[in-house]
């Protein structure tokens, strides 16, 4: 009773709700480190250093009108955002934070679940995720969103095609599909896939930053072409759904990255004698400093490049990710064959 | 069972990056731009009929109120333009400080530019790193005359004042630390890759073009044509001033960036120059009481951060105020090309050109 319901259900909620909380302090981080970087402060007046501006931020979400334009489609301008959140949220079931330790006398596994179908279960929900988008540009009966989600469209289809070739690549390497798997299969091969892998590594960071909508490749909610995009209609806490979605989408993706390249919850140079003393470090902490690592990067990259126009950014999708990842998965495969 | 319709889009007045109440009604065929309609008048004040109801010394700091993001050159231009009528000699000293003044405030004006138009590709870095230089040059201008936008930092016959103590040095000080920030902005955005894809032959006009619409300025010699008033019509003290006039080749967006960006260090060479020649004497000429012009007309064009500003201006001689009183704006002559430029790109290119073609609605209305 206890391991099959009580622990699994504590773990969600406390996956969940850490998630959020985290989701929350990203916007604040993403706001600090581009201040730092353009020479400004950032929040500084909720609380020191402005570390309460997320409370703020919520209550202010919270308390605002929530309008729905008269010419909007009704139903499914509710449910977009909703849409776009949910798939955010459940992909977190997957992923490992950390492998089985011993929690009170009682063996916990540091993930709500491994399935072995993780590494699939993960592509497909995330992109369930631009449905919300779409959904939201359609129903908001306007022309500027509109806009906005064909652009998201086109966008998901060119990216989704790399980064899921790419992945294949991947599981060549660990033969497995699950999460846990291929951070066992990066311990038990002696590497890293980033090692192994950097072309992979460099195509998934690229269609990652596409498929969160991140600058350099945030077309879709362009504030100076499309005025916000596809939640120019949206206000209050509808927009806040958006919001959240875009930012836990980002520590998916960084998790995932984490996991497939970086080794997960290892420390750095697992196999190595002299380096064990590593491990006395939480494998979680590891997991999260290394997160962190390409949350600061995608936030650095917004504030260092200008955007990509949508021709260029469909041009890199399939005239240069794609071919790559299909060369990649070739290589892979060959070398796979012959040596190993 | 399908239809296939243009899309028929309203971008502004209220749009972040149509630069303030720039209208522009796109028709579009997905993402590309058939045609477009630019409509201007949302920013009209009437500042010209209003200053022929003004007295000569008044319409300074209605000038201001055009280009106010280079407030100062404006009132160059019109005392100059009024001293033609008037004939008055301007002192030398007056003439190396308004020299001076229109060359800070063409890299203040410079500054707003590539912040807001790298902000509207995407890149919103470089528009605090500009933002923050241009905040030293509003100092400098405080300090002179007390204002920080709307300077009124001009009279006909020279200055209102004489340059505070110490306030040269700081110029001094300020093109040093410009020097090193235009290679900041250099390095995020003139070897950017996304930067150049997003530049590079978008909204190319012709030499023979731009003379025909009638641009001027970095738009005209971002086309290659070599015309700058400085050089080919000195006033203030242009003539004693050694510098280049940096023209491009193809026309494009990318080349009138560059046209700019040189022209920060061509203005820090002025600013240096004059600065360190500032000779003594008076700073007003000798000006009458009454200011009230023969009978006559005039006009004088300077050359501002956006082009050639030109003032026409008529006496009757009878009244304290001008007949007739006529600015030539450089943004709203630009403005013509933005209809031939944007046509066949796409929506993205629209807010880049439009900033690459520096407009300042205030100017474009009057």
């Amino acid at each position: 009773m206890v391991d099959s319901v009580v622990i699994p259900l504590l773990k969600i909620v406390i996956v969940l709700n850490a998630t959020l909380v985290a989701v929350t302090y990203m916007v604040l981080l993403e706001r600090k480190v581009i201040a730092w970087a353009q020479s400004r402060l950032g929040p500084m007046r909720v609380g020191p250093y402005g570390i309460l501006q997320p409370v703020a931020d919520a209550v202010k979400l919270m308390i605002k009108e929530d309008i729905t334009p008269v010419r909007a489609d009704r139903w499914v301008f509710t449910a977009a955002p909703i849409i776009s959140m949910v798939p955010a949220l459940i992909v977190y079931a997957v992923i490992p934070f950390g492998p089985k330790i011993t929690l009170f006398g009682r063996q916990v596994a540091l993930y709500i679940t491994d399935i072995n179908v993780g590494l699939l279960y993960i592509v497909s929900v995330a992109s369930v995720g631009v449905y919300g988008i779409i959904l939201a540009g359609y129903a908001s009966n306007s022309k500027f969103p509109l806009l906005a989600s064909l652009r998201a469209s086109a966008q998901l289809i060119s990216y989704e095609v790399a980064v899921t070739l790419t992945l294949v690549s991947v599981i060549l390497m660990s033969g497995t599909l699950s999460m846990v798997g291929i951070v066992d299969a990066q311990y038990n091969q002696h590497v890293w896939y980033i090692v192994a892998q950097p072309v992979a590594f460099v195509l998934v960071l690229i269609g990652g930053l596409a498929e969160t909508n991140r600058a350099p490749f945030d077309l879709p909610e362009a504030e100076q072409e499309l005025t916000g995009g596809f939640h120019t209609e949206y206000s209050g806490m509808r927009f806040a759904l958006f919001f959240l979605a875009e930012y836990a989408n980002m520590i998916v993706v960084s998790s995932v990255v984490t996991t497939l390249f970086l080794g997960g919850w290892l420390p750095p140079f697992p196999n190595t004698a002299a380096l064990h003393f590593l491990y006395a470090i939480p494998s979680w902490v590891w997991f999260f400093l290394k997160s962190f690592c390409f949350l600061y990067l995608f936030i650095w990259i917004r504030a260092t490049l200008p955007r990509y126009r949508y021709d260029q950014l469909m041009a890199l999708g399939w005239k240069f990710l794609i071919p790559l990842a299909i060369v990649n998965l070739v290589v892979t495969g060959i070398v796979k064959v012959l040596l190993l | 069972m399908f239809d296939t319709n243009e899309l028929v889009i309203n971008m502004g007045p209220q749009h972040p990056s149509t630069h303030g109440v720039l209208r522009v009604v796109l028709r579009l065929d997905g993402e590309k731009v058939v045609d477009a309609d630019v409509v201007i008048g949302y920013l009209h004040r009437g500042i010209e009929k209003l200053s022929e109801n003004r007295n000569w010394t008044q319409i300074v700091l209605l000038t201001d109120r055009m280009d106010y993001v280079a407030a100062a050159t404006n009132n160059v231009g019109y005392c100059e333009t009024v001293e033609k009528l008037l004939q008055i000699e301007v002192p030398r000293r007056a003439r190396y400080v308004r020299t001076i003044l229109c060359e800070l405030q063409r890299i203040a004006s410079h500054c707003l530019w590539i912040g807001t138009h790298a902000m509207d590709i995407g890149a919103m870095t470089v528009f605090l790193y500009a933002f923050r230089e241009r905040e030293l040059i509003l100092d400098l201008f405080e300090e002179f005359c007390g204002a920080r936008l709307t300077y009124n930092s001009m009279r006909i016959g020279g200055l209102p004042q004489d340059l505070p103590p110490g306030w040269d040095k700081k110029v001094l000080q300020f093109c040093d630390i410009m020097d090193s920030k235009i290679v900041e902005y250099e390095e995020l955005l003139t070897h950017n890759r996304i930067w150049l894809e997003r530049t590079k032959s978008i909204g190319i006009i012709s030499g023979e073009d731009a003379i025909a619409l009638g641009l001027s300025g970095p738009p005209l010699r971002g086309s290659g044509i070599p015309r700058d008033l400085r050089k080919d019509e000195p006033y203030a003290a242009y003539d004693e001033m050694q510098f280049d006039v940096p023209i491009g080749t193809a026309g494009d967006t990318y080349d009138r960036y560059l046209v700019r960006l040189e022209e920060f260090r061509q203005s820090l060479r002025i600013i240096r120059q004059a600065t360190e020649g500032v000779p003594e004497g008076p700073i007003v000429g000798k000006v009458p009481r009454l200011i009230k012009p023969a009978a006559g007309e005039t006009y004088h064009a300077i050359e501002s951060p956006k082009g050639e500003l030109g003032y026409f201006i008529v006496s009757d001689g009878k009244s304290t105020n001008p007949y007739r009183f006529r600015v030539r704006p450089p943004s709203f002559c630009n403005l013509q090309a933005l209809r031939r430029l944007i046509k066949g790109h796409l929506i993205a290119d629209v807010v880049a050109l439009i900033g690459s073609l520096d407009v300042v609605l205030g100017e474009v209305d009057r």
